[in-house]
């Protein structure tokens, strides 16, 4: 049977995308009835209704914010990829090297952010940078882990076909050891994606700074202390839908490289 | 280059007795042990001349890949010394002294496609790509993937992916091939065949293989001359030459001399079993 033969719901594309958007449409669907049919004040929960009209209405306010939002996440994942993979490649020298330094690769990732934000934004006078400095805290450590953990994860009789034709530690790098790190790489750079958006948002909440360089975190205090749930939710709709958004990005970059050979990518 | 697939005009040039003068290789009184005690290897001394196709087999745990491993520079003895056509290392730059190795998996890069995994030997040892792709196209053509090249590993089956692994191999036009188990983990079927081919291609070239196998049918089927390796420590316990016809087929696998060599074999390994277990 071919895929044009197929009842539409059978094909797995449309399962794919289809699905996950029926459940939600579902959801919001049974919220908006609840919020009628209760009549819950706007204050408490507002329906998905309000929270689109908000949208609609405060759009240029909140697409502002979001875009200083997305700079930091964009900024900080940045920072956090070039600096964790260079990281990774020390460490990945000598046992020795790695010995003396994880331990404080591990401290950086224990350590909560809304602890030391407040910190860096006094050691840090431009407050964009301080952000950026706090989420790529938050976003590195994924992005070492992995990456050290593929460069370690080579096939040990690939090595000894690289030893035996005497291949230089050049060669070994950029042929084996570099292509054997890729999927744990994108591994990591899916979860740090997310925690560069995360960090982005907490160290703001830290920051609390406003006027236009306002971020969607400071967006969502605003509208909790003047009441106005709409658009805290509509705040939270945008955060969550950038979430997805860089989470998809990821999936579909490490699709593109490791899609004709690994398993990960496959069916 | 061409004289890689002109079979005919290599046989001639190159009859499989085992040429007198420098062996191409000779361990002598070699012993490894390991740091938590194990002898994995005591007073070896075993000497491959050229042109000989030898099986080492014996028990797991009876050295006999270390043993290859040392062949291959990938290890080296506790006492003792292997020598290569003579000298104390390989000399890699004497085109009539390679060396090349297929070890037990097929040892594919998965994100390279067999075209460029068989190419690697020599994109490592700076070929240039005009005759490097020459070489990698024939070596392919000989193990029969020569409409495969450019798939990825992962769309073979475990017997092409060997043949894959032996055309990687070949291409480096070694003329010693040292062999770990490398059908060991295939059906019997594929390993039969693989075995058959693999025997043609050793007699219509300029090469000594030494092949370690588990595999009684395998060692005889294959080989010029069977090395029975003991476990515990390892050591060479007997060495036999097959007196096979040159030209083997599926009917020398039923033939009165296959089965009374193997039984021969046979044996000997439960001889060496049983003395491993005191």
């Amino acid at each position: 049977m071919t895929a044009s033969h197929m009842p539409l719901l059978a094909n797995p594309a449309v399962q794919r995308i289809a699905a996950p958007l029926l459940v939600g449409a579902v959801l919001l669907g049974i919220w908006q009835i609840l919020c009628v049919a209760l009549d819950v004040p706007v204050y408490l929960v507002p329906s998905p209704a309000d929270i689109g009209r908000t949208l609609v209405a405060d759009g240029p306010l909140l697409l502002g914010s979001l875009w200083v939002t997305l700079k930091i996440t964009l900024l900080s994942f940045l920072l956090a990829v070039v600096l964790g993979v260079l990281a990774a490649f020390v460490f990945v020298q000598s046992r020795v090297i790695e010995a003396s330094l994880f331990p404080y690769a591990i401290l950086l990732q224990v350590t909560p952010v809304v602890a030391i934000a407040p910190l860096i934004i006094i050691w840090v006078s431009n407050t964009t940078l301080a952000l950026v400095v706090c989420a790529t805290l938050v976003a590195i450590f994924p992005v070492i882990s992995n990456t050290v953990l593929g460069l370690r994860s080579v096939n040990p009789g690939l090595l000894n076909l690289f030893k035996l034709n005497r291949a230089s530690r050049w060669q070994t790098l950029l042929r084996l050891r570099i292509p054997s790190a890729l999927p744990f790489f994108f591994g990591g750079l899916r979860i740090a994606s997310g925690l560069a958006l995360i960090g982005a948002v907490v160290a703001e909440f830290v920051a609390g700074t406003g006027g236009t360089g306002a971020g969607l975190a400071y967006q969502i205090l605003q509208a909790g202390f003047q009441m106005n749930i709409p658009r805290l939710f509509a705040a939270l709709v945008l955060i969550s839908l950038t979430g997805v958004l860089l989470f998809s990005v990821m999936a579909a970059l490490a699709r593109l490289s490791l899609g004709h050979w690994h398993d990960s990518e496959q069916g | 280059m061409n004289a890689v697939l002109d079979a005919a005009a290599m046989v001639q040039s190159n009859p499989h007795n085992p040429v007198h003068g420098v062996p191409v290789l000779l361990a002598n009184g070699v012993e490894k042990t390991y740091g938590n005690g194990t002898h994995a290897l005591q007073r070896l001394k075993l000497e491959i001349g050229r042109g000989e196709f030898v099986s080492l087999l014996g028990p797991s745990g009876c050295g006999k890949s270390t043993l290859l491993k040392m062949f291959a520079g990938l290890e080296q003895p506790s006492a003792g010394h292997v020598r290569w056509w003579g000298k104390g290392q390989i000399n890699h730059s004497a085109a009539e002294q390679k060396l090349a190795m297929v070890f037990q998996e097929a040892t594919l890069m998965p994100w390279a496609k067999v075209a460029d995994n068989v190419r690697l030997p020599l994109d490592l040892a700076g070929v240039p790509r005009a005759q490097s792709q020459r070489r990698v196209d024939d070596a392919l053509q000989l193990v029969g993937l020569g409409q495969f090249g450019h798939v990825y590993p992962r769309e073979l089956s475990g017997g092409m992916q060997m043949r894959a692994s032996i055309a990687r191999a070949l291409a480096t036009e070694p003329n010693l091939l040292l062999m770990d188990e490398p059908f060991g983990a295939l059906d019997e079927f594929t390993r039969n065949r693989l075995d058959s081919d693999l025997r043609q291609l050793w007699a219509a070239r300029d090469l000594t293989v030494v092949f370690v196998t588990h595999s009684i049918y395998e060692a005889v089927y294959l080989s010029s001359r069977v090395v029975v390796m003991g476990a515990r420590p390892g050591r060479v316990i007997a060495d036999v030459a097959i007196n096979g016809p040159q030209q083997r087929d599926e009917a020398y696998r039923t033939s009165a001399e296959f089965i009374q060599q193997c039984a021969q074999l046979s044996a000997l390994l439960a001889e060496a079993n049983a003395e491993g277990g005191h």
